[in-house]
């Protein structure tokens, strides 16, 4: 028995270290190879190597790094921003003033998650170039601020408000949009703040639709740059650059992990627990 | 809602106002366009009529039914294998007898970090004919001689994107199961400890029938995902080699923005999807709930 106990907790640990291996390999090889010239990645040098400020130099030269870089982080947070407006508002609309017509509505929202991007793609794009607004990051930003997820995780998280404290709020005179400001909004701290890691992560790795609006090269974000670069069939590829671009595209979303690592969890699983 | 009244509770339309307004923009008007598109023939700004058509032509076209079987083969092997993962994953990180719990946890979990086309791109890399996998096969390992075609082999390009799909989402799975076995009772593995019941025994008798809501749900939300599969198809293989691994999405988007534009067309396809992921999901919430 404890025999059969020890090979069992040793099968564990093996299996646990071959899993978290694979996990962080990518990583860890992204990182060496980072130091090293396209020619070395490419013969599959495995040891750190000394280019990593000549290929640093040429991501900031050859390709328009800041500029996508920028785009990225500007389109990302403004759809964070005005879509975590949009649905928290909804939610505790629906949640504290149910009516029938409310509730109707609310699942017709719900049921249009079964609705995939792609029925919703042609439609989108010809309304978007009817209004001049193709190449511009409105044409990200616009439909990226209903977010009919974020309604549906802030109505979870409102499911369980104290009603108690919103009713006292109202016989001491205080305003509806002035309860939700200072009476609710503070209490549910922690669910915007899983709520923006949510919908800033969808948006900074969000491709497909940027991909079908954003053809211009001054208007393209760090998805678009680097999956470009690396489609390139025109001239040799500089994979020591795409090293580069990709690590510095991971950073941002690894730095939020790292030190919200318990909202993350909860934005990305959309878990409303802990 | 007890306690507000009528005046009150008519609030209630202006906080939900906003969200109204952008749902009908951006969801209800291009759902109720999409409804004139599929039944006509639209390049460009000429639209004709033709009825079921874009329907007819689904039929014979090949390359609509690869797509379509593509996406539901990387449905039938990864969904299941990154499930079973998940779910063996959660068991043994939520063993107490485990050490530095926290800390694989995070391992397992730091793949999540990486945007999708990051990701696809590495393993692009790391699988190409010169690439690290075959270097470490031929050299590291002596089991092959000459480099595996990984991605301009029809089979190994789909294999090589069904790895990179487990390699990214079966930690964020996992999650979803570790927080389903916060649930479970110790005292219920401990008494069938007693009866003699061994490890397995526990895993398919208690464990796996206490996960069946989260086994529900995300094999759900994996079926729709992965019906909608693009960036990684898109970024690893471009579909290739010959459409072998184009999934429905990529050629919904090839028809509509790669190819001469047929929106008509591409809008019929993108029905037919959404009709399946419609029948899917009401199959799986059935089979659950006549499990019990």
């Amino acid at each position: 028995m404890t025999s059969s106990r020890k090979v069992s907790s040793v099968l564990k640990y093996v299996f646990i270290l071959i899993m978290s291996f694979i996990s962080v390999f990518p990583f860890v090889w992204m990182v060496i190879e980072s130091t090293n010239s396209s020619a070395d990645i490419l013969a599959g040098k495995m040891s750190i190597g000394d280019q990593f400020m000549v290929n640093w130099h040429n991501a900031f030269t050859q390709t328009n790094l800041i500029g996508d870089f920028w785009n990225s982080l500007k389109i990302a947070t403004e759809v964070t921003v005005l879509s975590i407006i949009v649905a928290s508002l909804a939610a505790y609309g629906f949640q504290i003033y149910r009516s029938r017509g409310k509730n109707w509505i609310y699942s017709i929202f719900i049921a249009s998650m079964m609705i995939p991007f792609s029925v919703l793609m042609i439609p989108l794009y010809r309304m978007v170039s009817k209004l001049g607004l193709v190449n511009t990051a409105w044409a990200v930003v616009l439909p990226g601020i209903m977010s009919v997820f974020l309604v549906f995780f802030f109505h979870q998280s409102l499911e369980t408000f104290p009603i108690d404290t919103i009713e006292s709020a109202r016989i001491d005179g205080a305003s509806e949009i002035r309860i939700f400001w200072s009476v609710v909004l503070p209490q549910l701290r922690s669910t915007f703040a899983a709520a923006a890691i949510y919908s800033f992560m969808g948006a900074w790795n969000n491709y497909m639709w940027p991909l079908i609006v954003l053809q211009s090269d001054d208007q393209k974000t760090l998805p678009l740059l680097i999956s470009g670069l690396s489609a390139n069939t025109n001239f040799s590829i500089d994979y020591g650059v795409i090293m580069i671009l990709i690590i510095i595209s991971t950073i941002p979303i690894f730095l939020i992990f790292l030190f919200l690592q318990k909202y993350f969890v909860q934005g990305m699983t959309g878990a409303n627990k802990g | 809602m007890n306690g507000v009244n009528e005046r009150t509770n008519r609030m209630g339309w202006w906080f939900i106002g906003l969200s109204i307004v952008s749902f009908a923009v951006f969801m209800i008007y291009p759902i109720l366009s999409s409804v004139k598109l599929v039944f006509s023939s639209l390049s460009g700004d000429s639209s004709t009529f033709v009825g079921f058509g874009n329907f007819v032509r689904l039929f014979h076209d090949t390359t609509f039914w690869s797509s379509l079987g593509n996406s539901f083969l990387f449905l039938v092997v990864e969904v299941p294998i990154m499930l079973l993962f998940a779910i063996i994953l959660a068991v043994v990180l939520n063993s107490k007898m485990l050490k530095l719990r926290g800390f694989w946890r995070l391992l397992i979990f730091l793949p999540c970090v990486t945007s999708l086309v990051s990701y696809s791109i590495l393993f692009k890399m790391l699988f190409s004919s010169d690439g690290l996998i075959n270097k470490f096969l031929m050299n590291g390992l002596h089991i092959i001689s000459s480099p595996i075609p990984w991605l301009t082999d029809p089979t190994m390009a789909k294999i090589v994107i069904i790895l990179a799909l487990l390699w990214r989402w079966t930690g964020y799975n996992m999650i979803f199961f570790l927080a389903g076995l916060q649930n479970v009772s110790e005292e219920i593995y401990e008494a069938a400890e007693i009866d003699g019941a061994s490890k397995i025994q526990q895993f398919l008798h208690i464990t796996l029938p206490a996960l069946r809501p989260i086994i529900l749900f995300t094999a759900v939300q994996s079926t729709i995902s992965t019906l909608q599969l693009f960036d990684e198809p898109m970024n690893i293989t471009n579909g290739g080699p010959a459409n072998s691994s184009t999934t429905i999405a990529m050629y919904i988007y090839n028809v509509s923005f790669k190819y001469v534009p047929n929106f008509g067309y591409a809008a019929a396809m993108s029905y037919v999807v959404m009709f399946i992921i419609l029948i899917l999901s009401l199959i799986q919430m059935k089979v659950a709930k006549n499990d019990d």
